[in-house]
């Protein structure tokens, strides 16, 4: 390249407001595309949360959902507020309106970002109920197999909180341990941690609804 | 240089220098997100949005981009579209986004779309620039579907879910899994190299 091909550098200011126009324009842009779609995925979202609830509570016959507001647990939503604003725990009751267990939302760090997983357990005894991962951007073909390999989610229905992860296939069938998946041990680690986490921080405020009835 | 026309700026990316079966390029989402038509189908729709979006922002602000921060502004650019592409498949099509997983994110390291916005569309016209991206997305697109149609047909024995032989088909489970991957793109370029060669060969004779 001859030295007339090549181009004039440009000051440091040039290049600061060129950025910055470009940052603003694509953050505007964003925030028009989030408005427009965030309806949509809230929906989906919802819906796909209230079957996970079902799959997780093992289809209790109905179920209660408690907002955690101002470190207490109660059915009902502060005046002019929504849903999404409050932790929410969902009660499960068989067709005699005994309580079957809770479902939790928990989500933490994974490998690579959040982890969301939503589980059922009976507080009194740490019994699970089931687990499924709701969200996940683990690593494809590694990480992501907490949510594609259907063996890892099963076994927790058969395990009792809190939970060790071992190696698969070396456990000694206590009900405490779960079989981690190989080349995804990280991951398989995170989803642990998040429900022994989720267990140490609601089980106090669960365990005296334990027995409560359908109201 | 001669200069190129239209078509062939339309046409370059579709066949003759075609991002995936002659570039090699964007391999990483060819390879593993065509277990489907249906997620071929996503991620190229998505990727041909992203670069033409991102041809166009580039071609119209080339006088503005300082030299110096033009990769930095380009995967600012790419990445806009890619967010905007993945909040799109989100609301629209949930289940397609769940199963595409985080390719949809790394759409913003497809060394193609890079790759175009440097050598084209910030030193051509908008209409060209448009075009050379319109070309090279659909090549790419239709690279995923000959991978993705070839992979669902034999492991699962259907096309776009639809059902192709019956309740005896024993579907071969090993062209949905990544081995299935390179299998197919591996005879679909060695059957693109064979047929070019041969049409080479009938030229000089």
């Amino acid at each position: 390249m001859s030295q007339a091909d090549q181009p004039k550098s440009a000051s440091a200011a040039s290049i600061v407001l060129t950025l910055c126009f470009a940052g603003v324009l694509a953050g505007l842009l964003l925030v028009v595309v989030y408005q427009a779609t965030q309806p949509r995925i809230q929906a989906y979202k919802d819906k796909m949360l209230k079957l996970a609830v079902e799959e997780v509570l093992q289809h209790p016959a109905s179920y209660q959902t408690l907002y955690l507001v101002d470190g207490k647990l109660t059915p009902d939503l502060p005046a002019g507020s929504s849903a999404h604003d409050f932790e929410q725990v969902f009660h499960g009751f068989d067709q005699q309106g005994h309580s079957l267990g809770f479902a939790l939302v928990h989500a933490r760090a994974g490998f690579q970002d959040t982890v969301r997983v939503i589980f059922g357990y009976h507080p009194q005894t740490g019994d699970m109920l089931g687990m499924r991962v709701l969200e996940s951007k683990e690593t494809p073909g590694l990480g992501d197999k907490i949510e594609k390999e259907a063996w890892f989610g099963e076994q927790f229905s058969s395990c009792t909180l809190p939970l060790i992860g071992v190696k698969a296939g070396k456990g000694t069938g206590d009900r405490h341990e779960v079989d981690m998946i190989t080349g995804a041990t990280i991951s398989s680690r995170a989803v642990i941690r998040i429900l022994n986490e989720a267990f140490t921080e609601w089980n106090p405020l669960l365990q005296p609804l334990a027995e409560e009835e359908q109201p | 240089m001669r200069e190129t026309t239209p078509s062939e700026d339309f046409l370059r990316g579709v066949w003759k220098e075609n991002p995936v079966l002659v570039q090699m390029l964007g391999l990483c989402p060819a390879l593993a997100v065509t277990n489907s038509v249906e997620n071929s189908l996503a991620m190229g729709i998505a990727t041909f949005f992203v670069l033409c979006g991102s041809s166009l922002f580039v071609s119209l602000l080339k006088h503005f981009i300082p030299h110096e921060v033009r990769i930095s502004t380009y995967i600012m650019i790419i990445a806009t579209f890619v967010t905007v592409a993945d909040m799109g498949l989100e609301a629209l099509v949930p289940t397609v986004h769940k199963a595409l997983g985080a390719f949809i994110a790394l759409i913003v390291v497809n060394c193609m779309i890079l790759g175009r916005q440097e050598a084209f569309a910030s030193k051509r016209p908008v209409g060209r620039s448009l075009l050379d991206a319109a070309g090279s997305g659909l090549g790419f697109l239709l690279a995923l579907l000959m991978i993705g149609g070839v992979r669902e047909i034999l492991g699962s024995g259907s096309f776009l879910g639809h059902p192709l032989f019956g309740p005896h088909y024993e579907p071969w489970v090993i062209m949905i899994l990544p081995p299935g991957g390179f299998l197919t793109l591996g005879f679909w370029l060695l059957g693109m190299n064979w047929f070019r060669a041969r049409k080479q060969q009938r030229r000089v004779s």
